[in-house]
Order: C-alpha cells, then structure tokens, then sequence
C-alpha cells in the first residue's frame, strides 16, 4: 500500500501554494494528511505534486476577531485540531465547537489533523464541517491573489465535494460568537466510539430571561452527504419553551424528505430515524446547558 | 510430581521473559529481516468474483523501472503442485495464482518483483488482464440449490463435504420428549486478524540446494508443504523458527504466499520477499473465518432437561479448501458443551463460495458451535419460562461425574463446573445483577443478562481430519523439547516452531526451572530451524501448554534422573538412595555426602571413567510426546477421543442498549475461568482477556462483509471494526483449578479462553434485553444499525397494535 | 529528493522517494524497526511515534514532510542497550503485551499520555490508547501498566522505607 510517485513542495506562502496549484491540474494541497495520505496509500488519490501548507506559519492561529459588527473566533486553517480542542479562547466563545472536537478520530490524528483540512475534505460525518454549518460560519480562500468569503452553507455541497474553485486555498475559518445564555448539544452516534459517525446532530440556543427559546440553530450530519441545518424546526422553535415533544415533533418533521445515506454500517432508515433522535437530544442538552445545568453530553461519552 | 504438589515456579506471579524485547521495539518480526540483494513482490488481484482470466499482458509493466520479473498462474502451475487440502477433492485444487478462472474478488492472479514494493505496486497497476466475469454465488444455502453456479466446474458441485454423524438413540430420545425447539443461529464471518499482516522471505541458494524461509507462521507441516508444492526434498527447505510472529491465533498460514516466494526465488537468483499489505491481507489473504449457519433442534423435558439434540452446521468455506472444513470436525469433540445431553445428531456441510479462502480460527470452530448451544440453551429456558440460569445448572455435569463420556466418543478429563459457577455468584450476586438490569429497564433502556457456559477442548491429536476424511490417518500431534547441559553447566533447552505471543519461551523455562528445581531464568531457550528440529504440532488447538509443556516436563525428568544416577554412582550408593535437591545429588543417609551441579557436569564432560555404565556422555536429553490420552482412530459410526483436556468458562454479563439508537454498551462483565492448573498466570489472564476482546468483536464488531457484486466491502480497518480500549470494558475474572488427571502439572489449555463464550454471551444477553419487545436476534455480528432498525421495527408494531 | 530527519536527537540527511512514509523511512532508511506497519491507512496505530512530543501516525506522513521537526521513536525512550524506562518496565511487569507488533507504539502513546498527565484516570488511559489496536491482550493489562507507571514515576522522588 505505497502512494504512486508524485513530486512534494513545501509552500512558504499561501500566494505560492496557490501559484502552484494553478500550474498543475494534478497538484494537491497537503495539510494534515490524516485523511489524503490513506487515500493516496489506497491509490484512490493520485496528486503528480503535493503541495505541503503546514509550514505556512500565517495559517495557524486561533484569535478573537470582529467582522461586520459581528464577534467572532477566527481559525487558520492549518491549526490542528487538537491545538482548538486545547484553547481556552475557542471553548470559552464557540463551546459548541469545543463540544465536538474531542469526537474527531483518535488524539494521534487530531495531532496532525487540522481544521481546514477536515473542512476542505467534507467527509458528510465530519464533525467539523457539521459545527460550521450549524453555525453558520464563515470560510476564506484565496486564489489568485485574492481573498474570498463563503458561509460554511455554500461551501459543503455533497459527499467529499465543496464549492472551492479549483486552484484556491481555504485559509481560515471564522465561527460567530453568541452572546447571553447560550446553551450547546452535541451528540453522535457510531459503532466504535472513535469512528465516524452513522449519525451527528448538533445545536446551539440563546435563552431569554423567561427561559424561552431567542434563537436556536440546529444541525445534523452523516444522515446526508453534507450536513444540514434543520431549519423549519428551527423556526417553529425559535420564541418556545423547547417542550421536549414539540422539539421532537418539529427536527422529525424538518427531517422526513432528507434522502438519507445507506451503507455497510447503517441503513438509511437508521440515520433518518436517529437524527431525529439525536437533534432531540442535542436541543435537550443545549436547553439544559443555557440554564447551567450539567449535561452529560455524547451518547457515547468515552 | 503432582499437580497439587509444592511449586516453586509454577503458578507463581514470574514475569514473562519474551516481554523485554519487546517494549524495546526489538522483536524480530518478518518485516524486520533484510537480506542482501533481497527484491520485493506485490500482487494483481482479479477485481471480479468470478471471472475467466482470457489474457494477461505483461508487456508495459516489465518495462518499468526497477521491474525484475512477473509470473502469473499457468507459468506457476506448470511448475509447481497444487497446495495441501484436507478433504480429497482432487477437482478443487487450490494454487497460490489463480490458473484460467479466478473464483473471488481478491484473488491473485500475477505477481511482480521489483526493486522495492512501491515499484512492484506501480508495475502490477501496469499488467494488462483481459477477463471474462462469470456467474458467481455468494451465500452457502444458494450455492446447495440445484443450478446455483458451479464455483468448480469440474467438482461437478459447490458441496465439499456433507457428512451425518448419529451419536446415541436421538430418534427415540425425540419421540420420548414432551417438548422440543428448533432455532437457526448464524455466526458471521470475521476472523483472528492480527496486526502484523502476513510476511516471509525466501532465498534459495542453488550451490547447497537450500531454501531459507523466514515467514510469521503458525502452522503444522510447514516446510514438508513449501518441499511438496515446489517438487523439492523437505531437507532442501530450511524454516526459520526464531521469527516472532506478530499474532496470529490460527490464522498465521501463508502456504500460498511461501510457495510463490520460494518459486520466485528459484527461478531469479536473489530473494524474495512479500509482506502483505492490508488489503492483500483482507481480500486475498486466504485468512477469513468461519461463516456458519446453524439449524439446531432439541428435545427436552419440563423440567428443563435436554435430553437429545439434532444440529447441522451450513460452513461457507468460500472459493477453495484448504484446511478449513475440518473446523466442522473439531465441535464435535465437545459437541454437547458441559451438559449431560444423551443424544446428537450432528450434519456438517461445507460448501465453496466466490468469497474470499478461509482458514484456521482461534477455536477451529468452537466458537460458532457454542454460540449455538448457549443461545438453545437460553431459548429452552424461555420456553419454559425458567430462569437461564437455573436451565443451564439442571444440564450441566456435575464434578463427581467425571471422568465423563460424551456420545460422540470423548471422555471429558475433569472439571467443577458448579463451583466455578458459585464462585462467579458469590462475586457477583446474581439477585444483585438481575436488580440493576432492572434498574436500567426503569431508566428506559433496554438491558439483559447473558449467560454462557462453554468449554474449551484442549491438546488434541487432530482425529477430526480422520474422521471427516476417512482417507486419513493421523492420529498424533507430537511436540518435542531438547534440553543441553553444556559442558560449563548452562541450560539450553529447545522448542521447534516460531511463537505469537504465547510467551512459550516462560512456559519452557517455568516447566524445566520446576523439574530442576533451578530459578527459571538460567534456562535458555532457543528455536532451531526446521532441519535441526524436532517434532511439533506448532502452536494450534490449545495445545502448548499441554503438550509442549509435557515434553519439556518428560525430558527435564530424564535430565534429573541422568543427574541423579551419575550422582549416585560418584557417590558409590544405590540409586534409591541418591536424592536430588536443586542440583545437588546427595546421600539420603548421610546428607553431608552429595555432588554438586559442576561435579555432576565435570563427570558428564570430562570424566567418562566416573560415569555409571554404558552411559551416554554428556547431559543431553529429548522428548517427543504424545498427546496424554494417545491416539485411536474414530469407530466406524464416527466415536473418537479427539482432545485431552476440557477447560470452562462461565460468562455472566449485563448490556444495556439504548432502545432509540440500538448501540450495546456491556455495562458489567464477569467470568470464571478453569484451565486446570496455571503454569504463568499472567499469561493465561492476557489471552483470556484478549479472548474476551475477540469475542466481543465477533459477536457486535467485525464482519467481512460483501456487496450484491461479490465485492468485499469490510476490507479495511475503516470498515472492518477491530474492538478498541473504549469497546472492551473490565472484566472481573475468577480462577479456579481443576488439575486435568492427563497432564504433567495438571494444567489445561487456555489459548482460545474468553473467545469462545463471549460472543454466546453477549448473544444470549441482547436477545434478554430485547426479548420484552417480542423480538430476537440470532444473526453475528449483531450491529448497532441493524439492532436499532429491528427495535425500531418492533415499536412500531407495539404501537400500532395499541392504536387498534 | 534531500531531506532532514531529527530522529531520537540525531540529524540524518538522506535521500527520499517523495512518496516514502515517515514510517517506512525510520525503518528501511535509518534501520530503526521498533515502528510497526499495521495497516498503513492510519487505523491501527502500530506505526505511531512522537513528532514534536506529540503521539502521531507515522505512515500518515510523507518523510520529507518532517523536516524541521524533533521525532522520537521506541528507540529513542530506551534508556540504553538491556535498559528499559519505567513505562517499558510497568508493561513487563503486568504483561501489558503478547506478541509485542502493537506494543513499541502503546508505549509511544502512553509516553504522549504521562509527559502531559502525571496522573491519569482509568479512563484518560483508555481514550490515550484507544487509537492503538491491539489484537491479543484486551488491553486491561496495559492500561494497568501505564496505570502503574505514573504512580512509580510520580513516586520516584519519594522518600522510601528501607524494606521498600
């Protein structure tokens, strides 16, 4: 299981990674690694140049920043994973990120894995790409020497396939910061606890002084080829007590007509019946979360 | 010495000495061994699941660089003889290239040398196969129907075997029994999986006729297999056992690989090497498990009591024989488990497949037949609305019933069944168990008690092969051991076959360290090659302990006796006399008289004239054994004594499932554990965990599983599930220790413990959670879609029902 | 293509197919076979080393992707030829291990484990190693040993009895 020959780069900046990348229809960005290099050992991907963007030192930060009036964490996109999972910052401004990370493969990838890497290969049970939607983050890229934002909505468009032009590179990432009593739920669902998930559902809610719903966002994964935001749930929702039967009522009813993965590991009957279960839970969590009670969090909680 | 004798060594808490190399990183495993000018294969494998090989065009791979050769089938086959099979079924011959047809996905039809593997991959994507796809058959009942494809036309059927074995008078056992149920149980195909793939080097040297193969094996008659498929002398084979082998657990067995290396290597000069990488491994590794489809009907009283059982196992051996049927053989040597069943019918059919070639698995077999067992056993309890528990202890053979004879001709050494149970109880609380599932049934999960009661046949002498192939004879399965003093006083014992993990190099150093009566330590153990070896079964059925520590214990005897008779005759007494302590031979009568460990030595080496007479100088000895209850073939109506030695497991655990997302959690696990007497604790308790961790695989995890295509869709560690540290959860285990009668210190085999009960186990305790709902499951691995889609399926149906 | 490797603290330059794995560089370039191949699709965890003191795969690398980074390999942790560290020692003396393919990298981990958490739970151990297959012990022998580690490496400085 040896890659097929191709020729390895080290970028020094991401104007040059991207020149590269324009010079050669065959050319690859390499970041973390953890999920090209199983590909190129399988010779299911076959790059003639690697382009290596770890070194690029402008790509790994994590920082506060205010965009258009709006607060918020702001990523490099070679920032590693395990790097955001250490950050006080991150978890303190985008607990629901904080929540999921620690379910992202093994501490050995998330070592190496970084978040632009997971988000530019839109794995659909990638937990990464699941937060950005549910949050409605935003990404950049740039390419031909010039910077361009896309919500995170726009970027994921199927299974392993986003809508970043050819010959760019996504540089950062950057989550909305809530502010008041916000709540987040995440759950996920798989067979080993350290696997991909069948399943992921994700929520983030803003609660008013009367304890009622302000504003509730609520995201599942895996189920499809790309997270979705489940959003007629979301809006029934929005201004209610998150009664947990209407909860319910309204992410199955946002979730019927989704056409749902099927394969060796679970069948799509399984993910459209759980998403609604883990959406439920997800909302349950994060209600309980706003009000400062504990939750207890993943189903499979290590 | 006894088995309840004063042990100084045995049984004690010694570490394990193999363990030091190993946290180093200094094991000396296959991929590990370079030798000089040494070139490196990599295979083509037929991408259909059955397909006719019409051409094969080599030409744009053998201009690559670094590309030294490519053979395919019809050059191999016209030099070689087909591969070893243990049925006679001459028209399914088996050969490392597929020859004219491949028969699944995965096969190998061509292999490249190149100067290093990633060149070899490069030129194999090169070769240029034209094929033909066929029509192919995937599941085994299919494959028995009339007009199923033939995956050997010329076998004339997919039916390898099918044989009925009637043991007592089950017929009328039926007619006599108020009650009786049948139930289908099918064990998926998973396998041991090991994490080193499988490896060897061959090097032939034309000036001394030799092929030197280093390779992570684990298999009888290795060499005598590599000498046959070549047309060469097994003395011009040279294996070498000093190789560690990265895991095995039956599935070590790379006949085919060995074969093709060692034709690669004749034929170019230079060595050659193939370590398989993980999907070689997985698709064409010939390494799958059984995959086995049980109808079982019994018939019983009210009381509970099994009185007759009718059982026919469906294996699915896949494209080509091998070894594999036979573990249809081996269950039937504990056919009726620990219970006092009086009667069985026992029907085994293998029949072939477009799947992937099976081999040998950790029980051989036993596993999937317990599985049966333990889930009939539950469900008679069902029926009967009796507690599981209680089913099993009103069938079970009690301790002063042994030695007790079963009707398929074993005689079960010894055993405390009951006690081993109360032991498990007594830990536990049984009452205090089936509370919490109740609590967690109040909590709204889904939880249930599962009970396995399975034993473990242990040290045989492979008289399945006899009586599945009455062509065969075998009625042994020897090992040996050597040991040398040397002539400053060393200790240097041998053993004849490579290890993985059985830590045999303690159990050779515990046994002889006990006999001497010397510290363990100071008894070096090496492996010689297979020319300068001895006899050994290698390390398969259980069997080490038993036999290889039997032969280590007999010749460690003879040494001491040499000992204590040179000792004796220096001393000028009588033998009976002469009493030997650590070493030292000494005057019964007059202590102070005595001969040390280096007079002893000194007299052996260099004083011939003070030796007793007619003795051989020097203090060499060996002993090759035989399995302790001997060897006889089977009665014509298919009785023999196939294994030695019955160790127990009790398992008892508790899942919880959550019923909306149908995932088992194993929230208690508790075990008994009786393999007779432990020779090194530490190691018995690892591979019954490790046991344990299989089992848990197979029976929730691990399926190599193929689509509507024939295609292998499980064949990487993404997809076929490995148990992790977060799937196994602690085990309690309690030892206790019924000494075998048959073995030199008592002891029994422990090798397969924990994997063949857990998956009944775990079985047994899913179908306890869900059986409220009116549902069962009887199909491994039991996966967490699959579950929740049942449990979702049956809610449904509750629901409706209350609408109405 | 030229590269550097700082493995176990010496810098090797060497001569690489762009396409060798980290993996396969340490063990047929630098001879250091104590990293395993398992799978080489970063499942098993066998391969696993420290890149800047951090437990990563390494047939997850391209070897030229590690230069200018500090690797530290089994070889690297034994203290000296017939020595063992403590964690190598605490994995003896429970037998953490059976056939020894998976056990260089458990330590790897676990050696990842302890440098950041002198005293981890039972479970902080099982996630530490939770990416490590291991096939014949189900593990419960080496959480044990990287359970005893810590304790005797956080007691080393201790002040014993005379008996102890």
């Amino acid at each position: 299981m040896k890659a097929a020959p191709f020729e390895y780069a080290r970028a020094a900046d991401v104007d040059e990674a991207c020149a590269w990348l324009a010079a050669d229809d065959g050319a690859r960005l390499i970041a973390g690694g953890q999920t090209l290099v199983p590909m190129m050992a399988m010779r299911l991907a076959r790059p003639t140049r690697l382009i290596d963007i770890n070194r690029i030192a402008a790509l790994s930060y994590i920082r506060q920043e205010t965009h258009q009036d709006q607060d918020g964490i702001a990523i490099g996109a070679t920032t590693r994973q395990c790097a955001v999972e250490r950050d006080a910052l991150a978890a303190a401004k985008v607990p629901l990120l904080a929540r999921a990370i620690p379910n992202i493969g093994h501490a050995a990838t998330r070592a190496r894995g970084t978040i632009g890497g997971s988000l530019a290969n839109a794995d659909p049970a990638a937990e990464i790409s699941l937060i950005a939607v549910t949050l409605d983050a935003t990404l950049s890229y740039r390419a031909g020497g010039k910077t361009t934002d896309i919500p995170a909505r726009g970027f994921h468009v199927g299974a392993m396939v986003t809508s970043l032009p050819e010959g760019a590179c996504l540089t950062a990432v950057r989550f909305p910061v809530w502010q008041g009593r916000i709540g987040t739920g995440f759950h996920e669902v798989n067979a080993r606890s350290s696997d991909f998930a069948f399943v992921s559902a994700a929520a983030q809610i803003e609660l008013g002084a009367d304890n009622k719903c302000k504003r509730i966002v609520i995201g599942v994964g895996a189920a499809t080829d790309h997270p979705i935001r489940l959003e007629s749930a979301e809006r029934q929702l929005a201004g209610g007590a998150l009664d947990p039967k209407a909860v319910r009522a309204a992410v199955e009813a946002a979730l019927t007509d989704i056409e749902a993965l099927d394969d060796l590991h679970a069948t799509a009957a399984y993910r459209r019946r759980v998403a609604a279960v883990l959406a439920a839970r997800a909302v349950a969590d994060a209600f309980a979360d706003a009000q400062g009670k504990k939750v207890q969090g993943n189903a499979n909680a290590h | 010495m006894s088995a309840t004798g004063n042990r100084r060594y045995v049984s004690s808490d010694r570490r394990v000495r193999e363990d030091r190399r190993f946290v180093a990183g200094k094991g000396h495993f296959v991929a590990d061994i370079e030798l000089p000018n040494m070139k490196h294969v990599a295979v083509v494998t037929c991408p259909h699941a059955a397909a006719r090989i019409k051409a094969i065009d080599k030409r744009a791979a053998l201009a690559m660089p670094g590309v030294h050769y490519i053979v395919d089938g019809a050059e191999l086959a016209a030099a070689t003889l087909p591969l070893m099979t243990g049925l006679d079924t001459p028209n399914v011959p088996r050969r490392p290239l597929a020859l004219d047809v491949a028969r699944y996905s995965g096969e190998w039809v061509a292999a490249v040398v190149a100067d290093t593997r990633a060149l070899a991959e490069d030129a194999a994507e090169a070769i240029e196969i034209d094929y033909e796809a066929l029509p192919f058959v995937l599941d085994a009942e299919q494959a028995l129907e009339q007009g199923s494809p033939l995956v050997h036309e010329a076998h004339g059927s997919n039916v390898l075997l099918d044989k009925t074995f009637v043991w007592g008078e089950v017929e009328k056992d039926f007619a006599a029994s108020p009650r009786k149920l049948s139930l289908r149980v099918k064990w998926g195909r998973s396998s041991t999986v090991p994490i080193e793939t499988f490896g060897v080097v061959a090097s032939w040297d034309p000036w001394r006729d030799m092929l030197d193969v280093h390779a992570s094996i684990q298999m009888p008659r290795y060499a005598d297999q590599i000498g046959i498929a070549l047309k060469i002398p097994a003395t011009s084979v040279r294996v070498h056992h000093d190789v560690d082998v990265g895991g095995s657990y039956g599935v070590k067995r790379g006949i085919k690989h060995t074969v093709l290396c060692g034709y690669l290597s004749r034929r170019l000069g230079f060595p050659v090497r193939l370590i398989e990488d993980r999907l070689e491994n997985m698709r064409g590794g010939d390494a799958h498990g059984p995959e086995r489809l049980f109808d079982v009907e019994v018939a019983f009283a009210d009381s509970g009591i099994v009185r007759s059982m009718k059982m026919r196992a469906l294996e699915n051996v896949g494209a080509y024989a091998g070894r594999s049927p036979f573990q249809l053989g081996k269950p039937i040597g504990a056919i009726v488990g620990p219970y006092k069943i009086n009667s069985v019918e026992y029907r085994a059919i293998a029949v072939v497949t477009n799947k992937t070639t099976q081999d040998a698995v950790r029980g051989f077999g036993q596993g999937p037949t317990n599985l049966a067992l333990e889930r009939t056993m539950d469900e008679v309890a069902n029926v009967l609305g009796l507690d599981p528990l209680e089913v099993r202890k009103r069938n079970l053979i009690r301790h002063d019933e042994f030695p007790y004879l079963i009707p398929s001709g074993t005689t079960y050494d010894s055993g405390n069944y009951e006690t081993v149970i109360a032991k498990v109880l007594a830990d536990a609380g049984y009452e205090d168990l089936k509370a919490e599932r109740d609590r967690l049934r109040a909590e709204g999960k889904l939880a249930g008690i599962g009970i396995a009661a399975c034993l473990e046949p242990s040290g045989g002498n492979a008289t399945f092969e006899a009586l599945l192939n009455p062509a065969i004879t075998t009625s042994t399965f020897m090992d040996s051991c050597r040991i040398n003093i040397d002539g400053m006083g060393a200790i240097t014992a041998t053993m004849h076959t490579p290890s993985s993990g059985q830590g045999h190099e303690t159990l050779l150093g515990t046994v002889i360290g006990e006999v001497l009566q010397v510290d363990p330590d100071v008894v070096h153990v090496t492996r010689p090659d297979s020319l300068n070896s001895l006899p050994s079964g290698t390390p398969v059925g259980s069997r080490m302990a038993i036999m290889l520590g039997g032969a280590a214990f007999h010749a460690a005897n003879r040494l001491k006796a040499k000992l204590t008779a040179i000792g004796a005759h220096d001393l000028g007494i009588p033998l009976e006399r002469a009493v030997y302590d650590a070493g030292t031979v000494s005057d019964r009568d007059a202590p102070q008289n005595k001969r040390a460990w280096a007079d002893l030595v000194q007299i052996a080496f260099r004083n011939y004239h003070r030796m007793p007479q007619d003795f051989e100088p020097g203090l060499a000895v060996e002993h090759v054994y035989q399995v302790p209850t001997g060897g006889t073939l089977p009665t014509p109506d298919g009785r023999v004594q196939m294994y030695p030695c019955f160790s127990f497991e009790f398992h008892l655990l508790l899942v919880s499932i959550d019923p909306e997302l149908g995932r088992p959690e194993i929230v208690r696990y508790r075990l008994g554990h009786d393999c007779g007497t432990q020779i090194n604790p530490k190691i018995v308790r690892g591979m019954t965990m490790g046991g344990i961790a299989h089992g848990i695989g197979a029976a929730l995890y691990e399926e190599f599983a193929y689509n509507d295509d024939g295609q292998l869709i499980a064949q990487s560690f993404m997809d076929y599930l490995l148990p992790s540290s977060h799937e196994v959860p602690a085990v309690d285990i309690v030892d206790h220790e019924t000494p075998s009668p048959h073995t030199v210190l008592g002891q029994k085999g422990s090798g397969e413990s924990g994997y063949l009960g857990a998956p009944a186990a775990i079985a047994n305790a899913v179908n306890d959670a869900i059986r409220g709902l009116g549902i069962s499951i009887n199909t491994l691995p039991i996966k967490v879609s699959k579950l929740g889609d049942l449990i979702a399926q049956a809610q449904e149906k509750t629901k409706v029902k209350k609408g109405n | 293509m030229r590269i550097e490797l700082n493995v176990n603290g010496t810098v090797h330059e060497i001569e690489v197919e762009p396409r060798t794995t980290l993996l396969d560089c340490l063990r047929d370039r630098l001879d250091l076979k104590g990293a395993h191949a398992g799978c080489e699709h970063g499942v098993c965890g066998a391969c696993t080393v420290l890149f800047d003191g951090a437990a990563v795969r390494s047939c997850l690398m391209f070897a030229a992707q590690a230069t200018g980074s500090a690797i530290t390999t089994i070889e690297g942790v034994t203290p000296g030829p017939g020595e063992l560290s403590p964690i190598q020692d605490a994995f003896c003396e429970t037998h953490g291990l059976q056939c020894g393919y998976c056990t260089p990298a458990m330590i790897m981990a676990a050696h990842a484990l302890l440098a950041g958490n002198p005293a981890p739970t039972r479970e902080e151990i099982v996630e530490a190693i939770s990416g490590n297959i291991c096939r014949c012990t189900g593990y419960a022998q080496i959480v044990e040993a990287i359970a005893l580690a810590a304790e005797r490496m956080r007691g080393v400085n201790r002040p014993r009895s005379l008996t102890e």
